[in-house]
């Protein structure tokens, strides 16, 4: 982590600039908004639970979005919910990371031509850090998915987010 | 046990004029087609005749039959004007063991069929679901209101065979 290895010889005190702790504290522990939409929900249940265990990433569902640091889109986003969406997102606090997970998110998927009731893409909406392709994308996408989403983090600056 | 020519006898000669059909030309099951002004009668006779027995409505499905004059607008898109919109009843009775099928047509300029809704509860989604996607109205259903499309959706009815998607919806671009 970067952190560790400026650690004093004696003593506990470790030495880091304020940019890399806050980083560290950050993406160690991004709590996600408990929220699933479509098939891609099961493999995101599937990652959260005990045979690839996504807590050991710090990621823990909760239950408001007040709580929340990242929202992971997992699945088919129809109209009617984009606005939920939008509502749910607009109501976390900044520093907020949105995951895309899957076709359907991404870009509409399999709905992109003929679903008349389909978001062809959430980053119409709301900005998207992460885009994890599959359909639906296997625990082991999602988890490499949650790793690019913690190295942005850890290149981030106090003074402005990396967009 | 009742065959759908028994069943189409015992309903002609219940109903008359109301029974326009019996359809036997079909890959599935039979299907007989009923008044649309009449159908919540005929339905409850259905139900409540001790030889037929249909207690349970399987699924009701609306259908957009594309038989009228079909011509295109400035755009190029498909307009159709006449024809009929349909919907299918099928229904089972778990007592007796047999199957029917109703069909109902209804003009497109202005769809009314009398709802089932107090024959079998099934029907009150599956009505709304008819009502929301071809907008076919049910009378007398005690809440028809959209189900799967936003309430405030006002672009029309999806699975008509002449819909047109917008171009946004509140401000989200809709096409790919």
């Amino acid at each position: 982590m970067g952190l560790l290895d400026k650690e004093f010889s004696d003593g506990n005190i470790v030495i880091a600039k304020v940019d890399d702790l806050m980083n560290w504290a950050r993406l160690s522990s991004i709590w996600q908004l408990g929220f699933g939409l479509a098939c891609c929900a099961i493999e995101m249940m599937a990652t959260s639970a005990s045979h690839y265990d996504f807590d050991r990433f710090g990621v823990i569902p909760r239950n408001t979005p007040r709580q929340a640091d990242a929202i992971i889109i997992s699945g088919t986003v129809t109209l009617k919910m984009a606005t939920r969406i939008k509502r749910l997102y607009e109501q976390m606090p900044d520093p907020k990371y949105i995951i895309s997970m899957g076709s359907c998110a991404n870009c509409g998927g399999p709905y992109w031509e003929h679903g008349y009731h389909v978001l062809k893409g959430i980053d119409r909406v709301i900005p998207v850090d992460v885009y994890v392709p599959g359909c639906p994308p296997r625990p082991e996408a999602l988890l490499e998915g949650l790793l690019k989403l913690q190295e942005k983090i850890r290149n981030e600056s106090l003074r402005k987010k990396i967009t | 046990m009742k065959s759908p020519e028994e069943i189409f006898e015992l309903l002609k000669n219940e109903f008359g004029e109301a029974i326009l059909g019996l359809d036997k030309e079909t890959p599935t099951e039979p299907i007989i087609s009923i008044d649309s002004m009449q159908i919540h009668l005929v339905g409850a006779f259905l139900r409540d005749n001790l030889e037929l027995k249909f207690d349970s409505l399987m699924v009701l499905s609306g259908v957009d039959d594309a038989n009228g004059t079909k011509t295109k607008d400035e755009d190029g898109a498909d307009m159709i004007s006449g024809g009929t919109l349909s919907v299918y009843y099928h229904l089972h009775s778990t007592n007796l063991k047999h199957k029917i099928t109703l069909k109902v047509s209804t003009q497109r300029e202005n769809p009314q069929i009398e709802s089932v809704y107090n024959i079998w509860r099934t029907s009150d989604w599956h009505e709304r679901e008819a009502f929301d996607l071809f907008g076919i109205i049910f009378l007398n259903h005690p809440d028809l209101r959209r189900i799967l499309m936003p309430y405030d959706w006002e672009a029309g009815y999806p699975l008509r065979k002449d819909y047109k998607n917008p171009e946004f919806y509140k401000g989200m671009k809709v096409p790919y």
